[in-house]
């Protein structure tokens, strides 16, 4: 019935066909529907080890991973940087020796290098998502976008999207862009010259300032964090400055509901810096349902993923 | 979603067929749950189809039974074996409360029983039905669990490798129940 071939890990979009893009949307919405129930669980991945494997500081992350494998019965083990050996100087290969004794069927990891979530799946039968590495890629959080956008716009592709912020330290700006892209949906950036790489993505089209960005018509501005601990004082001026030029304020408020667009975030969100407390409160904001919509897309990725751990 | 991999050995049942098997299970359920408050779930794909086919009958007679769906893809016992086939969820539809409710199950064919013992736990997992049934419209036998349907439209012998096809209009090009053989190469349904 399906001419899909089953895949052992999710690394990025980049190498993903549209047909396992289209896959896991549309199965992402019939687990969606569980939330409906009293029983939000279901049996399917009983008996089975996700094991949360993060490198980097992320509450949010990890728990919506937690919460998806804990709707799929899975049994779910933290592992984290401050209770990890990483501390003690063990190597990651050696690491990975200890993971795999342990007998995972799902790694879902999170690294500040790009790539290490790739390295631990050449040497792991279990399943690898990666759940952000370094400035390269953050595939469910593509996902869990495109969900969303989807649901507000079943008629997606043609659709005009601006992301907003640091580009270049941004592997959600990545990861979604990419993903966008591939679904048809047009993409823009804007954001400070420092923190908007030129000729990295050449399908995106470069905006200068938010008027260019209303007069461009979006369908929804998906605003980027700023990463205070990455770069504070080095590409732009003050955090005051950055709000001025391109955080989500009252005015650029009323355009966006001339417009109708929606606004997007992938959390967590500095308040007064990316968006003000009044546009949290915007009507049209899809904050919330991009986290509802984080456990669906993630239930659906460890249904479609196929470890080498698994008995046939 | 037609089959153009099946090659058809055996017709079981023509379209007439089908139609008087579900008038005969119409009027038993009228028969034995008059006065009930009574719901059909019909398992996808086409034990949704033969759900709505009986309550369509019903309804001429003045009986409105509601019909939910139920994917039980994600409560299957053989989630390992799956191999290549990627598995495409529906999303379940039960619009009414199930607590206090006579819940009759409906699948095309039985033939394990397993896909009843998920849809029964699927099913627990929307509420606590006062009396759960089964219907069917084909009962082939071999079966694996202690499981056994309420309504039969028809009990037919069969080898455990054969397979047995119910196609409806809704869903299919041609009408009708089939014994079938698969074309090679053709991943098949482990269920069925």
């Amino acid at each position: 019935m399906s001419e899909l071939k089953p895949r052992k890990d999710l690394l990025d979009i980049e190498s993903l066909e549209l047909a396992e893009i289209e896959y896991v949307l549309e199965n992402a919405v019939p687990f969606k529907q569980l939330f409906q129930r009293s029983v939000k669980k279901v049996p399917t991945l009983r008996g089975k080890t996700v094991l949360n494997l993060f490198y980097e500081p992320s509450t949010r992350t990890s728990t919506s991973f937690e919460v998806a494998a804990n709707r799929m019965s899975a049994d779910v083990t933290n592992f984290t940087v401050s209770s990890s050996s990483v501390v003690k100087g063990e190597s990651l290969l050696d690491t990975i020796e200890t993971l795999q004794a342990m007998r995972s069927d799902y790694i879902v990891i999170r690294h500040q290098a790009a790539g290490v979530p790739g390295i631990v799946a050449k040497n792991t039968g279990a399943s690898v998502i990666n759940a952000g590495d370094g400035y390269h890629a953050h595939p469910t959080q593509a996902l869990l976008d495109a969900m969303t956008l989807r649901e507000v716009y079943p008629d997606y592709q043609g659709r005009k999207v601006v992301i907003v912020g640091d580009i270049l330290h941004s592997r959600v700006a990545r990861s979604t862009s990419t993903l966008l892209h591939k679904l048809g949906i047009e993409v823009a950036v804007l954001g400070p010259g420092s923190l908007v790489p030129e000729g990295r993505h050449d399908f995106m089209t470069r905006l200068r300032s938010w008027d260019e960005v209303f007069d461009w018509k979006p369908d929804a501005v998906y605003l980027l964090r700023v990463q205070m601990e990455r770069q504070e004082g080095q590409f732009f001026p003050s955090i005051a400055e950055y709000h001025k030029m391109y955080g989500m304020n009252s005015e650029r408020l009323v355009r966006m509901r001339e417009l109708g667009a929606y606004l997007m975030h992938p959390g967590p969100v500095n308040r007064g810096v990316e968006i003000t407390d009044e546009a949290m409160r915007y009507e049209r904001s899809l904050i919330s349902t991009q986290v509802e919509n984080g456990i669906a897309v993630r239930m659906a990725v460890l249904h479609w993923l196929k470890p080498e751990t698994d008995k046939d | 979603m037609s089959d153009t991999g099946d090659i058809i050995r055996e017709e079981i049942l023509s379209p007439e067929g089908i139609q008087e098997a579900i008038a005969v299970i119409a009027r038993d359920i009228a028969y034995r749950c008059a006065g009930d408050n009574v719901a059909f779930i019909g398992i996808y794909t086409r034990g949704v189809t033969f759900a709505r086919r009986v309550a369509e009958v019903l309804k001429k007679q003045g009986l409105d039974y509601p019909v939910g769906t139920l994917d039980i893809s994600l409560y299957r016992d053989d989630f390992d074996n799956r191999g290549t086939d990627l598995p495409r969820l529906e999303s379940s539809d039960v619009p009414f409360a199930l607590d206090g409710t006579r819940v009759i199950i409906f699948d095309e064919v039985i033939f394990t029983g397993r896909t009843i013992r998920a849809a029964l736990d699927g099913l627990m997992d929307y509420g606590r039905p006062s009396k759960i049934e089964l219907a069917v419209l084909i009962d082939r036998g071999h079966r694996e669990i202690p499981i056994q349907p309420d309504y039969v439209g028809k009990k037919i012998g069969t080898n455990r490798d054969q397979y047995v096809k119910v196609r409806f209009h809704e869903d299919d090009d041609r009408e009708g129940v089939f014994i079938v053989k698969k074309r090679p190469g053709i991943a098949s349904h482990p269920h069925e």
